[in-house]
C-alpha cells in the first residue's frame, strides 16, 4: 500500500515530518518498506510551450523547437522526442539547470550544439525527472499550465510516497482514509475529510438491481450518469495523485473509480450503460458460463462463483474484475457505476483460485466497510460530473440484510486489560484512544461497552481491544523486567540420549554436519533405491526437490558430489533429519534418522602413520560407538542384501528384533553410475533406537587374579564370527568375564575353504584363583561346542 | 704394604678407564670378587701375626672401601652418560604434528539450536516437537486461520500431491502446530520451546524452501505481554552476549496471537548506529509473537479466562547469519565441507 504525504495530510496534517508518520505507523502495526521523493531533486525547470517546430537540418530523429517560456526572447531547443509537437507544453531544463540522474554525476544543462545547431536547454522527458522508471517522449502538461512556472511548484513535487506493508486483518487502512484515522489515533489529532455533498438525480432513470446470492453479496448500489462528455481528460492533479500511488491513468472514468477505491478504500466498477441489456444481479455462476475479462483473458467459470450479470450474460467477476464486453471506452456516453458490498469470506480465495489478484479483490478479501457503497457513489458522481459533466440519475442502493449495518458491540473489562498486558493503562487514555480509532465508548462497572466501526473486521472481542490499546499507547511501555519465575528443571533424563551426544560422538569421530532438504529428487532416490519415493509434492519447487526423502542418503550423497567435485576427497558427513515412508496401510510414516557417509582415507594424510582408504570396519565402527551410547539394548549386525549396498559389504542392524538401520558400502556400480570415483561407505540408523541408555548399576569387581588363554581355530570361511559369539555366549560359565577375537587369517597354511581365528578368553571368579585345570576344563567345554556348532577345530 | 698402594693405585686407574658398566664391573670383580686380588690379600690376614694383623686388616679396609666409593662413583657417572646418551638419542622434533585425526564439527544451524535451548532451558522452557508432514487442522485451523483467509497465503505452504493429495496434508509452513499439539496433551502451566524443519514454497537469494524455527509457548495463570517482553530480551541478550542488547517491539498481525508483535533489536553488527546488515536503521527484526489467542486456547480445551500465555518464533538460520556473520543464506544449505568445517 503506497501513500504520499500531500494527499495524507489534506486529510490529517500532525506537526510531524513524514518520515516521523512513518515511525509511528511502523510501531502500531503498519510497517514502512519504503521511503520514496516522487521525482528527484531537480531544479531549474519550467513550463516551456513550443511556439513552432522544424527538422534539423542535418539529423533525421531530431527537431528544432522554439519554446516560450515566458521571457523574451524564446529559446531555441533541440529535441528528439517523437511527441514534440508545436502547442505542446512540457518541461523545459533552462541553462544552468540540474537534474540528477539515477547513476552518476547530476546532468547540469548547459548551451550545447547538436548536430551544429545550438541548443539553448532542455526539454524533458518524466523519466528525466526521476517521476518514471520509464517514459517515451516529453511530459505532457495541461493545456492551461502557465508558461514560465517552476515544474516542481506547478506539478507539487516536493512530496515523497510511503510503502507500507499491511497485515491481512488491517483491509481497513487500505485507503487514505483509513491510514488517516490511524494517524488520528496516534497523534491525537482530529481528521479533515473532503465534504462529501449527496447529488440529487437529474433524471430517473435505473437499472433494477436483484440479489439472489445476497449472502455473498448483501448490498449493491447502482446509478447511471448520462451524457458524459468523452473527450474530456483526467485533470493532472487526479493523474499524478493516482501515479503517486502506484496506478496508471487510463481514462475519466476508470480512473475517478480508482481514485475513490485510493481515498475511501471502496473499489467500485463503471459499466457502460448501452452494453446492459435489462436488470442487474449479483448472483452465483453456473458451471461453464464464460467471461471475458478487461485483460481479454477468457475465463470459464466454475460453478459457485460469485458474478454481476444482466440479463442476457456474466458482466464481471464480482468484486475482481470487469469484463471487457461492458467496459467503458471512449466513446461510452452513458455510464452505470457500481459500488457494492462483498462479504469478505465469502470472496477470501475466489481471486486466487481463478489465478488474478486485483487491487479490488484485495480489499473486498480482507473487508470493506458496508456503509461505504453510498459514501464512495456520492465522490465519485462528484468527481465525474465535476471532470466529465453529465447527468446522474438517482442511487439504487439495494441491501438484503438490516444487520449489515450494525456494528458490534463488545465488553471491555478493565481488569482484563493489566492482566494480559501486565501494564495498567488509565480509564481515560483506553477511552480516548478508543474514540480516536472510531468506537464508541460507554462506561459500565467493570469497563466499557464499545462499538466498533463498520470498517474494522478485525475486532470482535475483548482481546482485539487490547490489542488496540496496546499498539496505540506503544509497546514501549510496557514494561521488561523478567520477574521471578517458578524454577523448572528442563534436563532431560540420565537414562535418555539426546541428540546432542550422538553428534558429539560423531564430531569427535571426525564427521561434519550436514543439514540437506527434506524433499529430494525421485531419481536419486530410485536409482539407490530401486524405487522412486512415495510421497509426492503438489506443488514442489523443482521436480529436483519433488518428493520426501525416504532415507537422508539421497540428501547425503549429492553433497558428496558437490564436495568431491571441489576437490575434497575426503569426505565424512552425518545428518540428524526427518525420513518420511508410507506404512503398509497406506499411512504416511515420519521418523527422524542419523546418517552418515565417509569416502577417502581413513584419517587424513599424516607422516606419522601410513594412508589407508577407509573401509566397512572404520564405518562400522563408528556405528558401534553410537549404539554403545543406546547401552539399554543389545544390537546385531546381520548380513543382508540392500539396492544402494555392496551385497557382500551390507548388514541390516537389528535390535529385539526390529531393524533399526542399514550400514555397509556403496554398490560398486552406482558409485561408477554417480560418478565418485572412489569407494564410499553409508549408515543409516533410526534415532528411537538410539534412545535409551542404560543408567550405569555398580557391580564388585573380582580380586582375584584373571587368567587369559588364547586359542587358534580353523574353520570354513563361511562361519559368522557372530555364530562363534552365541556358542561362547551359551556354553560358557560366569567366570568367562571377556572374550576376543585377535586375529583372523585366510591364505597361505590355511585351505582355501577355511579361515584361522585366534581367540583370547578371558577367566576369572570371584572367590578364588582358578587353577589350570579347572581353566582346562572349561576351555575345553567351549571348543567342544564351537567344534560342534561351526566345525572350527584348533589349529 | 707396598704391594697394596700399588694395587690401589692401579685400581684406580683401571675404574677412571673403565668406559662401560661391564667394564666396570670386571674391575670390581677383579679386584673384589670372590677371588679378587684385595679378597685374596683378606684372606691372607690369618697368616699374619696377631699384632700385625690389626693395622694389616685396617688398612685392605681402607683400601676396600676406597675402591667401593671410586666403583660407585663411576657406575654412577656411567649410568648417568648411558642415560644421557639414551636420551640424546630418543629425542624428538616435538614440532611435528600429533598423531590421530581433527575433529568434525556440527552444523551452525545445530549450533544455534542448541544454544537456544540451552538458554530458554535455563530460563526453565523445556523441549517438545511435532511432526513436519502436518494436517490442516494443526497448521492453521486451530491457530485461528480462517478457511481461505489472506493470512493462509501469506504462508506459502507446500501440500503433497499424488494419493495424498485429497487428504489436505501439508508440510508445516511453522512450528507453531507444535503448540496446539503440546497444548492438547499437557495441561498448563506450559514452557516449551519448539525447534524444527518447516517448509515454505519459496526460493531466492534470501528464502530458503527449507528453514529452521524454533516455537515458544508459556501459558500459566499470570503470564503477560510484559513477561513476553522480559524473557526474550534475556534471550537475545545471552544469544548474542551483549548486555546492553535493546529490544523493541511493533504491533504486527499472526492469526494466533492477539496482541502480536514483531521483535526488532539492536543491529549486532553495527551496535545500533546504522550498516548495511540492517539497512541503516539501526535495528534487525527477528521474530514474531504475541500473547496466545483466546481462540487458540479454547480449540484446545485450555480456559481463556483462566489461563492466558505467550508466543514466539523466530527463524533460526537468520540467528545462525547475524551470530556468524554469514552473509548468504544459501551457504548453510550447501554443505561445503570447507564451510562446515569453520564451526569447529
Amino acid at each position: 500500500m503506497k501513500i504520499n504525504e500531500q494527499w495524507l495530510r489534506e486529510w490529517i496534517n500532525p506537526a510531524l515530518d513524514f518520515e516521523a508518520i512513518g515511525e509511528r505507523l511502523t510501531a502500531s502495526g503498519c510497517e514502512v518498506e519504503g521511503l520514496e521523493p516522487v521525482a528527484t531533486d531537480f531544479s531549474g525547470v519550467v513550463v516551456g510551450h513550443i511556439v513552432s517546430i522544424a527538422r534539423h537540418p542535418d539529423a533525421d530523429r531530431l527537431n528544432v523547437c522554439e519554446v516560450d517560456y515566458g521571457q523574451e526572447p524564446l529559446l531555441q531547443i533541440v529535441c528528439g522526442a517523437p511527441n514534440a509537437r508545436t502547442g505542446l507544453k512540457a518541461p523545459l531544463a533552462l541553462i544552468g539547470a540540474v537534474l540528477p540522474l539515477p547513476e552518476g554525476k547530476p546532468l547540469t544543462i548547459k548551451k550545447n550544439r547538436l548536430r551544429g545547431v545550438e541548443s539553448q536547454g532542455m526539454l524533458c522527458s518524466a523519466s528525466e525527472l526521476g517521476m518514471a522508471e520509464k517514459s517515451e517522449g516529453l511530459l505532457e502538461l495541461p493545456e492551461d499550465a502557465p508558461v514560465g512556472r517552476d515544474v516542481r511548484e506547478f506539478l507539487g513535487l516536493d512530496d515523497q510516497v510511503l510503502e507500507l506493508g499491511i497485515t491481512p486483518n488491517r483491509g481497513d487502512c487500505l485507503s487514505v482514509a483509513g491510514l488517516a484515522r490511524e494517524v488520528s489515533a496516534l497523534t491525537g489529532m482530529a481528521l479533515s475529510p473532503p465534504a462529501i455533498p449527496a447529488r440529487p438525480a437529474v433524471h430517473q432513470e435505473v437499472r433494477a438491481v436483484s440479489l439472489p446470492a445476497a449472502d455473498a453479496c448483501p448490498r449493491y448500489a447502482g446509478r447511471i450518469i448520462r451524457n458524459i462528455d468523452p473527450a474530456a481528460r483526467t485533470p493532472l492533479w487526479m493523474q499524478e495523485k493516482l501515479r503517486r500511488n502506484g496506478l496508471r491513468s487510463r481514462s475519466p472514468l476508470v480512473d475517478v473509480t480508482n481514485y475513490v477505491m485510493l481515498e475511501l478504500g471502496q473499489p467500485m466498477h463503471a459499466f457502460d450503460l448501452a452494453r446492459l441489456t435489462g436488470g442487474i444481479q449479483a448472483r452465483y455462476s453456473t458451471e461453464g458460463e464464460t467471461l471475458t475479462l478487461l485483460d481479454d483473458q477468457a475465463v470459464t467459470l466454475s460453478a459457485g462463483t460469485l458474478v454481476i450479470a444482466d440479463e442476457q450474460q456474466v458482466l464481471a467477476m464480482a468484486g475482481i474484475m470487469g469484463g471487457a464486453d461492458s467496459a467503458v471506452t471512449a466513446s461510452t456516453r452513458h455510464v452505470f457505476l457500481e459500488a457494492a458490498h462483498f462479504r469478505p469470506e465469502k470472496l477470501a480465495g475466489q481471486a486466487r483460485a481463478y489465478g488474478l489478484q486485483t487491487d479490488s479483490s484485495y480489499r473486498f478479501e480482507r473487508g470493506v466497510a458496508p456503509d461505504l457503497p453510498l459514501k464512495a457513489m456520492e465522490r465519485a458522481t462528484a468527481l465525474i460530473l465535476s471532470i466529465c459533466g453529465g447527468e446522474p440519475g438517482p442511487v439504487v442502493d439495494c441491501c438484503a440484510d438490516d444487520q449489515l449495518i450494525v456494528p458490534v458491540q463488545i465488553g471491555l473489562r478493565r481488569a482484563r486489560i493489566g492482566r494480559l498486558l501486565g501494564l495498567q493503562v488509565a480509564d481515560a487514555t483506553v477511552e480516548s484512544i478508543l474514540r480516536q480509532l472510531g468506537c464508541q465508548v460507554e462506561g459500565r462497572d467493570d469497563g466499557w461497552e464499545v462499538t466498533v466501526p463498520l470498517a474494522r473486521f478485525d475486532l470482535r472481542m475483548e482481546a482485539d481491544l487490547i490489542e488496540e490499546l496496546a499498539r496505540i499507547h506503544g509497546y514501549d511501555a510496557i514494561p521488561d523486567q523478567l520477574r521471578p519465575l517458578p524454577p523448572r528443571v528442563t534436563l532431560g533424563l540420565e537414562s535418555s540420549v539426546q541428540p546432542l551426544a550422538l553428534r558429539k560422538v560423531m564430531v569427535g569421530r571426525g564427521y561434519q554436519e550436514a543439514v540437506t532438504y527434506s524433499f529430494v529428487d525421485p531419481r536419486i532416490e530410485a536409482g539407490l533405491f530401486g524405487a522412486p519415493a512415495v510421497i509426492e509434492l503438489a506443488n514442489p519447487i523443482s521436480s529436483e526437490l519433488s518428493h520426501m526423502r525416504t532415507s537422508i542418503w539421497s540428501g547425503l550423497i549429492p553433497v558428496l558430489q558437490y564436495n568431491l567435485n571441489r576437490q575434497q576427497n575426503r569426505v565424512r558427513l552425518f545428518e540428524i533429519g526427518p525420513v518420511f515412508g508410507r506404512a503398509e496401510d497406506g499411512r504416511i510414516s515420519q521418523q527422524r534418522c542419523l546418517s552418515g557417509l565417509v569416502t577417502g582415507l581413513a584419517a587424513a594424510e599424516q607422516w606419522a602413520q601410513p594412508a589407508r582408504r577407509v573401509d566397512f570396519f572404520d564405518i562400522k565402527g563408528d556405528v558401534e560407538a553410537l549404539l554403545a551410547l543406546a547401552s539399554v539394548h543389545t544390537f546385531h549386525f546381520i548380513p543382508m542384501a540392500h539396492p544402494a549396498l555392496h551385497p557382500g559389504q551390507s548388514a541390516r542392524i537389528v535390535t529385539r528384533e526390529q531393524p533399526v538401520g542399514w550400514v555397509g558400502a556403496l554398490h560398486p556400480q552406482l558409485e561408477e553410475k554417480l560418478g565418485l570415483g572412489q569407494p564410499v561407505y553409508l549408515f543409516e540408523l533410526t534415532l528411537e533406537a538410539l534412545g535409551t541408555r542404560q543408567v550405569p548399576k555398580y557391580q564388585a569387581v573380582s580380586r582375584f587374579p584373571a587368567i587369559r588363554r588364547d586359542l587358534a581355530l580353523v574353520l570354513d570361511k563361511t562361519v559368522l564370527s557372530s555364530s562363534l559369539g552365541e556358542v561362547i555366549g551359551r556354553t560358557a560359565p560366569a567366570q568367562l568375564i571377556g572374550w576376543n577375537i585377535f586375529d583372523v587369517y585366510a591364505g597361505k597354511g590355511v585351505e582355501e575353504h577355511q579361515k584361522s581365528v585366534a581367540l583370547s578368553l578371558i577367566l576369572q571368579d570371584f572367590s578364588r584363583t582358578l587353577s589350570d585345570d579347572e581353566v582346562n576344563r572349561i576351555i575345553d567345554t567351549i571348543v567342544a561346542a564351537l567344534h560342534d556348532a561351526t566345525g572350527a577345530t584348533l589349529r | 704394604m707396598q704391594s697394596l698402594l700399588e694395587m690401589m693405585g692401579a685400581a684406580h686407574d683401571q675404574i677412571s678407564q673403565a668406559d662401560n658398566l661391564a667394564a666396570l664391573d670386571q674391575v670390581r670383580v677383579h679386584y673384589l670378587g670372590k677371588s679378587g686380588l684385595l679378597t685374596a690379600e683378606l684372606k691372607q690376614l690369618g697368616r699374619l701375626p696377631p699384632e700385625a694383623r690389626k693395622a694389616a686388616g685396617q688398612e685392605i679396609n681402607r683400601v676396600k672401601e676406597s675402591l667401593t666409593a671410586a666403583l660407585d662413583a663411576r657406575r654412577e657417572g656411567l649410568q648417568r652418560e648411558a642415560l644421557n646418551a639414551r636420551l640424546q638419542a630418543e629425542s624428538l622434533d616435538v614440532t611435528l604434528p600429533g598423531r590421530g585425526d581433527e575433529a568434525g564439527s556440527m552444523h551452525p544451524v545445530s549450533i544455534t539450536i542448541q544454544r537456544i535451548q540451552d538458554i530458554f532451558g535455563q530460563l526453565g522452557f523445556g523441549l517438545a516437537e511435532g511432526p513436519e508432514i502436518e494436517d490442516d487442522f494443526h497448521n492453521f485451523t486451530a491457530l485461528n486461520f480462517p478457511d481461505h483467509h489472506p493470512a493462509r497465503a501469506m504462508l506459502d505452504t507446500f501440500f503433497l500431491g499424488g494419493q495424498d493429495r485429497e487428504q489436505g496434508l501439508l508440510l508445516r509452513t511453522h512450528t507453531s502446530p507444535v503448540q496446539i499439539r503440546f497444548m492438547q496433551e499437557n495441561p498448563p502451566p506450559i514452557r516449551i520451546i519448539a525447534p524444527g524443519r518447516v517448509y515454505r514454497c519459496d526460493s531466492d537469494l534470501t528464502h530458503s524452501p527449507m528453514f529452521h524455527q524454533v516455537e515458544g509457548l508459556m501459558v500459566d495463570e499470570e503470564t503477560t505481554f510484559a513477561d513476553l517482553k522480559a524473557i526474550l530480551a534475556t534471550f537475545f541478550r545471552a544469544f548474542f552476549e551483549v548486555d546492553d542488547l535493546r529490544t523493541r517491539f511493533r504491533a504486527s498481525f499472526f492469526p494466533f496471537t492477539e496482541p502480536s508483535a514483531e521483535t526488532d533489536i539492536t543491529c549486532v553488527h553495527c551496535h545500533g548506529k546504522g550498516c548495511r546488515v540492517c539497512s541503516h536503521t539501526g535495528w534487525l527484526e527477528v521474530m514474531g509473537c504475541g500473547v496466545v489467542h483466546p481462540n487458540v486456547l479454547e480449540n484446545v480445551g485450555i480456559d481463556s479466562e483462566k489461563y492466558t500465555g505467550f508466543a514466539f518464533g523466530f527463524g533460526v538460520e537468520r540467528l545462525t547469519m547475524l551470530r556468524y556473520q554469514i552473509n548468504d543464506l544459501r551457504v548453510l544449505f550447501e554443505n561445503d565441507v570447507r564451510f562446515l568445517r569453520q564451526f569447529r
